[in-house]
């Protein structure tokens, strides 16, 4: 197999990865949305801790996405 | 230098280059050349310093408008750093706080057309997140010794499963400086290259560009809050570690 073929192809392997990050994206809103649905004074400080929930989640996605690049350019 | 097609002169990945505006000797070895890199830092620290010294210039009592935002600036760190450390956190303020504005700064600025984000070079996170690695492992066995590496080893762990979980931890511990640097990088970097992949589209498509135009609005607003985002993770992560060199969990 060609050099340039097998990076395509590990390149989209790699971002397979992301699967995880989105499951773990839904389930953070998901037990956002629960917790404020429960207990609507608590919405400011649930708030802080989800977009932080969401940054570290999203961190997982991106680690997927610098692989893939370092197959595809490295 | 709009390219009607496409992939002719300028690829996504430009932006990211670093060019050099005033050329230095050599020291050691190593090119110090001033860079738009360097600009962009040194317009960041003038604005973080100009902005605070000014703020506070007057020292009222009851805030101006302009203290305000100064001493909300400071309150938000001071808070944060209350609610994740505690009060021993106090010493660690300035770095906590020259952390966040200048991290934050970095990633505002490169909002800005025809500017350059200097975060979004791992080897500027890198060194962020390694100072900050280093300092708190410094900080851990300064305030604990030896008994620092009791971390690696939760408590109520039973002893058989201790040989597979104490090189986890570590391996764990050890990651730390990568992830910081990393989620910071690629943040910054995948968030610039689809601005300018779609800006692209919008330069391409005429008339119907103002689809992709639209995308663009949305996607530069959702830029600016992941550089804010980012930002505070950045914050919120250093002090949690040094609440883990502090207090060992």
């Amino acid at each position: 197999m060609e050099m340039e073929a097998a990076k395509y192809i590990g390149a989209g392997l790699a971002m397979i990865g992301m699967i995880g990050s989105g499951i773990g994206m839904g389930n953070v809103f998901s037990s956002f949305i629960l917790g404020v649905s429960r207990n609507p004074a608590a919405r400011g400080e649930v708030f802080t801790m989800t977009m932080l929930g969401f940054a570290l989640v999203e961190a997982i996605a991106l680690f997927a996405l610098v692989i893939a690049l370092l197959i595809l350019f490295g | 230098m709009a390219q009607p097609h496409g992939e002719g002169g300028h690829s996504p990945l430009q932006q990211f280059e670093v060019k050099t505006l005033i050329d230095l000797p050599s020291v050691g070895g190593m090119d110090v050349s001033f860079t738009n890199s360097s600009l962009m830092m040194v317009i960041a620290l003038a604005l973080i310093t100009g902005f605070m010294t000014l703020a506070m210039r007057e020292r009222s009592l009851v805030p101006g408008r302009l203290q305000m935002v100064a001493e909300s600036a400071y309150e938000f760190i001071a808070n944060l750093i209350r609610d994740t450390v505690g009060s021993e956190g106090r010493p660690y303020f300035p770095l906590v706080f020259s952390l966040f504005t200048f991290v934050l700064m970095g990633n505002l600025l490169g909002m800005l057309p025809y500017s350059f984000t200097f975060t979004s070079h791992i080897i500027v996170t890198f060194a962020l997140a390694i100072a900050v690695f280093i300092g708190v492992t410094i900080l851990g066995f300064v305030k604990h010794g030896m008994h620092f590496f009791t971390f690696f080893a939760p408590a109520g762990t039973p002893p058989l499963l201790l040989p597979l979980l104490v090189p986890i931890e570590i391996l764990s511990y050890l990651s730390r400086p990568v992830s910081l640097s990393v989620r910071l990088f690629a943040n910054m970097l995948a968030g610039h290259t689809l601005l300018k992949v779609i800006a692209g589209f919008v330069a391409l498509m005429g008339a119907a560009g103002v689809l992709p135009l639209a995308l663009l609005v949305a996607l530069n607003g959702l830029e600016i809050l992941i550089a804010l985002l980012q930002a505070y993770v950045f914050a919120i992560l250093t002090c949690l570690y040094i609440n883990d060199a502090l207090h060992l969990h």
